[in-house]
């Protein structure tokens, strides 16, 4: 696998001269490859959208280096790398720059420079990718949040970009507009073999990611596939992050003295052993 | 009382007026402010009268609803009239009742500058309703362009006007949502002496306020992760597109002015 996007033992602190400041990032170090799902999850204040505001060079890492595509992220090839980056935030309204629909796809392929004839189509082609095609001339404020951040998919796809990076970009909505917006992505990496970041306090977004990455002050606490992350099971809730939902009701089952085995991540493994652990009587 | 408000409003439509070039109505429409300066007879109010109502069958929005909402403006209307007959003393006395004296200058004063006012308001009316904020943003944008020689941002300009249009709606929303809210924790808007009143929105213009630089910040890091670096090297998604029909109502304005010059007393 080609790795795409790496920090080097990247510490980020919001205010260095201050000797008492604790790093808002603390020697982090990771490498993402092409075409993989990462989530990074933690707590509020575990330097998770710190991380992604270093990924695209909203801010510069006090020490330690970011690089993309194998190249050190710079001042110079700054807006280089950004144009492969596509990045949507947390807050719908917030987000929307252009007047409508249209207007807000084409904000990033105008500042890129691209020809009239070459944005009208992309602004459809993306717009068609994330199913909102029939909204062209909508106003922003007719819209509900999950189609704005349709939307914002739509404007960062325009672009073509290697890599999407997700800030908390499902955590304004309702469980509704989040599956869409979820499956979405889903379909659009299986469609594009896109790399995508997900910053999320969602568990069940997590849960598809290929690598979970979890914080913790500003430090990365654990790293591996969702199985490993949430099998360290009390140290996540020591923590204050949450278990998925199967996960409790599989404890809550063994406590009452039903005989499972293991741990259960997803609903369909937890009803897979319930079912079968009747024979096993 | 929003939904009676036309002004600034944009209806959209498929009509004559509505198809043209925004460059072509928004100079359409200065230099008919100036035209109308040009009449100075019955004939040539007469004119402009029907030329303006010539404007409005083409822009094909019912008559009914611009007069409707123009209501407030008939106030300023009725009292610039009033102010005209009470305060010109000139040409014959038409009758005297106790101290009011109306003279034939003032009253033919008083029509021929409401009818002014009148037609003016209308057509810088149909102007805004039958194009769409965005456009006309668009358009002076073109139109101030030769002023970049002299240093002026256009772009800038331009791109405030796009953002600040299109938070109107969002600023609205949550403008009602505070208020709401403040009304729930027992703040009173609408009772009591202006001293209180003018207190009780303190709590309503301080969240505003600190959520408008949030909002700020938030659009500036979102334009400049999409790549937002200024107007250089920008390309445009919004095309102006200048057809014959624009050519002919700027040469019906010419002709509209060549008649009156002629026609005027």
């Amino acid at each position: 696998m080609t790795e795409i996007l790496s920090l080097n033992a990247v510490t980020f602190s919001y205010a260095p001269e201050e000797p008492n400041s604790k790093n808002a990032v603390d020697n982090v170090s990771f490498s993402i490859s092409k075409g993989q799902w990462i989530a990074i999850v933690g707590h509020n204040g575990s330097g998770k959208s710190t991380i992604a505001k270093l990924m695209n060079g909203l801010l510069a890492p006090t020490s330690g280096e970011v690089r993309f595509d194998r190249d050190v992220l710079t001042e110079e090839n700054l807006w280089d790398v950004r144009s492969q980056m596509g990045m949507v935030f947390q807050n719908p309204d917030n987000q929307f720059v252009g007047a409508t629909v249209q207007d807000d796809v084409a904000f990033a392929l105008e500042n890129s420079g691209v020809a009239f004839d070459d944005m009208v189509k992309r602004v459809h082609e993306s717009l068609a990718q994330v199913k909102m095609d029939g909204f062209l001339n909508h106003e922003p404020h007719h819209l509900s949040g999950g189609q704005k951040q349709r939307v914002a998919i739509a404007g960062a796809l325009a672009l073509r970009p290697k890599l999407l990076i997700l800030d908390e970009a499902t955590s304004m909505l309702d469980p509704q507009g989040r599956i869409e917006v979820l499956q979405t992505v889903q379909q659009l990496r299986r469609e594009t073999g896109l790399t995508v970041i997900s910053i999320t306090h969602d568990l069940e977004e997590a849960m598809l990611a290929d690598r979970v990455l979890f914080m913790n002050g500003g430090k990365k606490f654990a790293e591996g596939t969702p199985t490993e992350i949430f099998t360290l099971g009390d140290e996540l809730t020591a923590l204050g992050l949450d278990l998925p939902f199967a996960m409790k009701v599989s404890r809550l089952l063994q406590q009452q003295g039903v005989q499972l085995t293991g741990q259960h991540l997803t609903e369909e493994e937890l009803v897979n052993d319930l079912w079968t652990s009747n024979f096993n009587k | 009382m929003m939904e009676k408000m036309i002004f600034g409003r944009y209806i959209p439509g498929e009509s004559f007026v509505h198809k043209l070039d925004p460059r072509a109505k928004l100079l359409f429409v200065f230099g008919f402010i100036i035209i109308v300066f040009l009449a100075n007879n019955a004939i040539t109010y007469g004119i402009l009268i029907s030329f303006t109502f010539l404007v409005m069958l083409l822009s094909r929005i019912r008559p009914y609803f611009i007069i409707n909402g123009l209501k407030p403006v008939l106030l300023l209307l009725v009292f610039t009239f009033f102010i005209h007959i009470l305060f010109t003393k000139e040409g014959d006395l038409l009758f005297e009742l106790g101290f009011l004296k109306v003279y034939e200058e003032g009253l033919r004063q008083g029509i021929f500058i409401s009818i002014r006012f009148l037609v003016l308001v209308f057509m810088t009316t149909i102007l805004t309703l039958t194009t769409s904020p965005i456009s006309i943003t668009d358009g002076l944008e073109v139109l101030l362009n030769p002023l970049k020689k002299v240093k002026f941002p256009v772009h800038e300009l331009a791109l405030m006007m796009s953002i600040a249009l299109r938070f109107i709606p969002t600023l609205m929303d949550e403008t009602d949502k505070i208020m709401k809210a403040q009304m729930a924790r027992g703040s009173d808007l609408s009772a009591g002496p202006m001293k209180d009143r003018i207190k009780a929105v303190v709590p309503l213009l301080v969240p505003l306020f600190v959520s408008a630089f949030k909002r700020a910040e938030d659009l500036a890091t979102a334009m400049e992760v999409r790549g937002y670096r200024g107007g250089e090297g920008r390309t445009r998604y919004r095309q102006l597109n200048w057809q014959l029909r624009d050519t002919v109502i700027l040469v019906a304005l010419i002709g509209l002015a060549v008649g009156l010059f002629l026609v005027r007393g």
